[in-house]
């Protein structure tokens, strides 16, 4: 793991020091709301529907167990005792008072956390494969370049007041695990004739009211030039980019317009000017940052594990929970676990202060101390040994986070929704739980298979709905909430953005209407290794609209 | 509005143009991008300073042939939002090597002020209030992470140099920033790891 030294510990406290000295400004009376909201919200504090909202910035969701500790302890301390987890793999905290968010800064610091640049017009919080360093198949840690990036574009000056927010995902190989193609700017790790890392360069995804997928302006960056290309595209952007109208200042809207031959042509201009500048990283200084990230003390395992198989044997619920949530990892005799966070018929991406405590100590008795959080709002312990996995399980199932649901239907993402959002046009969290509860039956949801269902509250799309395999969309009908169902998107390397069904569903049909086209995939599917974005490939979106709407 | 130049509090000796009439007063004169484009015949013959203002959709590549004729660049903000003007100075800086004064004019907060100076402004148009709180905004860090238009050492070159974290003197400068020298004892230190 990345661990501060004296200039990121002094940068820090300094900006902790700073905001203190804004928010007593503001409780003083001296600045208006107006005024503060910059402020408040380039240190990730929003105003919510019923209170301030701080969002914790988990760059490239990656966690040590005293880190998770920490966030327990702030949501118990400052909070109602819980913490959500996001898409972008930050945590949320619904409930703090102004006054204590400088001391939640200062706790987050103590353990060298912060909340800068979560929200705002600025670089975000850089999202990564949440199996960087034990995916087999990585060509590179994607981590480093993230921290790389991290330290780069915290409080950038020159782009800090952007058209709009800007954010960057790297993936360590070909499979996409991080959405790129739904960022900004998505960088994949590759390797050039020679065997050296750099990257195929993707501009201009995004979701919102206009789902983009982004598209390549470059094939092959060399590593060292990270820094300097990434300046080159947001120089560019924040000329260029649109300021007349919110809607269409993502930088998707700019490539589009402008084209993407031009736009890489203008980028490619920019570049030359300061490619061998002070940003392009110098000899050593990515093996620098790769130390911090070097494997951890791995055993020499075999990778066949008998006591595992009889434990299988043994408990059905155990076999069910390895079958969707363990995963293979690039060192024999060691698996990668998911931790979901989504109970059946509860919030997904919650967690409670005792739930994070538990967690934090699993990882420290059976892992290395690491914890990641995933795209999907689950956490990830990425070192397991699979002789512990047995008893890592019952320590989950202890503290309610043995659901054995990993990339299944009721694995949902959703968005806090009008339950908490101020942009809401409809509630998200509740469609979830229906949604979850339906799906309950572990038997019926391991034989459905993986799918991914995605809940937005409005077009926003926070919950990435457009690229779910069935995504739904909160909207307003004359004051009455209704959902959009989309079918057949994906957020891997093979993304797509889904086609709308047709007319909106009530609140009280969106669950049928997921069971039906469920249903419709189960009866179509060749077999039941065909998953359900195979199979709506295949078929089209025909079959599951005449079904859907069979009755009307 | 009160005019902060290199952090002194000054009196504005520059004149703003509105007019086609007003280009023919003495004395340094501020002038709009569209008089200048019209009336450049007549002005690069003129005695006095001229300095050059550019609304955000202005880019300053439209005066790059023309800087040496300008003491000042004046950058508008019609709104703090809009951060066009943070690239534009850095051009004029880094890339067109322009050594005069870089102006801030319209709505800038007092938090931006830190940002500004990095980019390479150093005159701000500012109101009382903003203007009070100078000092407080302009010594908040001691380092930053990336390289800009300032003299400052990015983090990353005082890690490789040793340069401790607290030491900062915040110049303006025109010229590529140049590392301080390495003291080869002292890069072995690395409090990272
Ligand atoms: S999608 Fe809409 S409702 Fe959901 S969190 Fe985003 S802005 Fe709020």
């Amino acid at each position: 793991m990345y661990r501060y030294d004296e200039f990121d510990h002094t940068f820090v406290t300094q900006r902790v020091a700073q905001f203190r000295e804004q928010v007593a400004r503001r409780i003083a009376g001296e600045l208006t709301e107006d005024e503060f909201k910059p402020l408040r919200l380039m240190n990730g504090l929003y105003l919510q529907l019923h209170a301030y909202m701080l969002r914790v910035a988990i760059p490239y969701g990656t966690l040590s167990s005293r880190q998770l500790r920490q966030l327990g302890y702030i949501a118990r301390r400052y909070d109602r005792g819980y913490g959500h987890f996001t898409t972008r793999q930050n945590i949320q905290f619904n409930w703090p008072t102004l006054k204590d968010v400088p001391d939640i800064l200062a706790d987050l610091a103590a353990v060298e956390m912060h909340a800068i640049q979560t929200s705002g017009n600025c670089i975000r919080n850089t999202t990564a494969d949440a199996t960087a360093g034990v995916a087999a198949d990585e060509v590179a840690d994607s981590r480093i370049y993230c921290e790389i990036i991290r330290q780069w574009s915290t409080l950038h000056p020159e782009f800090s007041f952007l058209p709009r927010k800007f954010k960057i995902a790297v993936t360590g190989s070909g499979r996409d695990r991080a959405v790129t193609a739904a960022h900004d700017i998505g960088l994949r790790l590759k390797l050039d004739a020679d065997g050296n890392p750099g990257f195929e360069v993707l501009v201009g995804g995004g979701q919102g009211r206009t789902p983009i997928l982004a598209v390549t302006i470059r094939e092959f960056l060399p590593e060292r030039h990270l820094l300097s290309y990434l300046e080159a595209i947001l120089r560019v952007y924040n000329q260029l980019g649109r300021r007349d109208n919110i809607y269409k200042a993502r930088i998707k809207i700019l490539v589009r317009e402008t084209g993407r031959d031009e736009f890489a042509r203008l980028v490619e201009e920019e570049w030359a000017h300061i490619r061998d500048g002070e940003l392009r990283l110098p000899d050593g200084e990515i093996e620098r940052i790769q130390a911090y990230f070097a494997p951890p003390a791995y055993q020499a395992l075999d990778d066949a594990c008998p006591e595992l198989a009889v434990q299988r044997a043994g408990n059905r619920a155990f076999d069910a929970w390895v079958g969707s949530n363990v995963e293979a990892h690039k060192r024999p005799g060691y698996a990668v676990v998911t931790i979901s966070l989504k109970p059946h018929g509860g919030i997904p991406g919650d967690a409670s202060a005792e739930q994070m405590e538990a967690v934090a100590d699993l990882a420290d008795r059976y892992g290395f101390g690491e914890i990641r959080v995933t795209y999907k709002q689950n956490l990830l312990l990425p070192d397991i040994r699979k002789g512990d996995l047995f008893a890592l399980w019952q320590g989950l199932v202890a503290a309610g986070l043995a659901t054995a649901n990993a990339h299944r239907v009721t694995d949902i993402i959703a968005c806090p929704g009008l339950d908490y959002c101020n942009l809401a046009n409809a509630r998200a969290i509740p469609v979830a739980q229906a949604i979850s509860e339906r799906f309950a039956d572990p038997e019926r949801e391991r034989a459905i298979g993986n799918v991914t269902v995605n809940i937005s509250g409005c077009i926003n799309a926070c919950a990435h709905h457009h690229v779910a395999n069935i995504g739904i969309l909160g909207v307003d009908k004359k004051g009455k909430e209704f959902y959009q169902v989309t079918l057949g998107g994906a957020a891997d390397e093979n993304a797509a953005i889904g086609d709308i069904v047709g007319p909106a569903f009530d609140e009280d049909r969106i669950a049928d209407a997921v069971e039906t086209v469920v249903d419709v995939y189960l009866a179509e599917r060749r077999g039941a290794d065909e998953p359900f974005i195979d199979t709506y490939r295949r078929i089209g979106l025909k079959p599951f609209k005449e079904k859907l709407y069979a009755a009307h | 509005m009160p005019l902060i130049k290199n952090g002194a509090r000054l009196q504005d000796p520059w004149f703003a143009v509105a007019t086609e009439e007003e280009l023919d007063r003495s004395g340094p004169m501020l002038v709009p991008l569209a008089l200048w484009q019209e009336h450049r015949d007549r002005l690069v013959d003129r005695v006095g300073p001229i300095g050059i203002r550019l609304a955000s959709h202005e880019s300053p590549a439209a005066i790059a042939g023309d800087l040496e004729r300008f003491d000042l660049v004046a950058l508008e903000f019609p709104k703090f939002t809009d951060g066009r003007a943070f690239s534009y100075a850095r051009l004029l800086r880094e890339r067109h090597g322009f050594t005069g004064e870089i102006r801030a004019v319209g709505h800038v907060l007092r938090d931006q002020i830190a940002f500004l100076l990095r980019c390479g402004f150093d005159a701000f148009d500012l109101d009382e209030r903003a203007a009070a709180g100078w000092q407080a905004a302009t010594g908040a860090f001691s380092a930053w992470y990336q390289p800009a238009a300032d003299a400052d050492a990015p983090i990353p070159a005082r890690r490789r140099y040793a340069v401790p974290a607290r030491a900062s003197v915040a110049v303006i400068r025109s010229e590529p920033v140049q590392p301080p020298a390495p003291e080869p004892a002292a890069c072995a230190a690395n409090w990272a790891y």
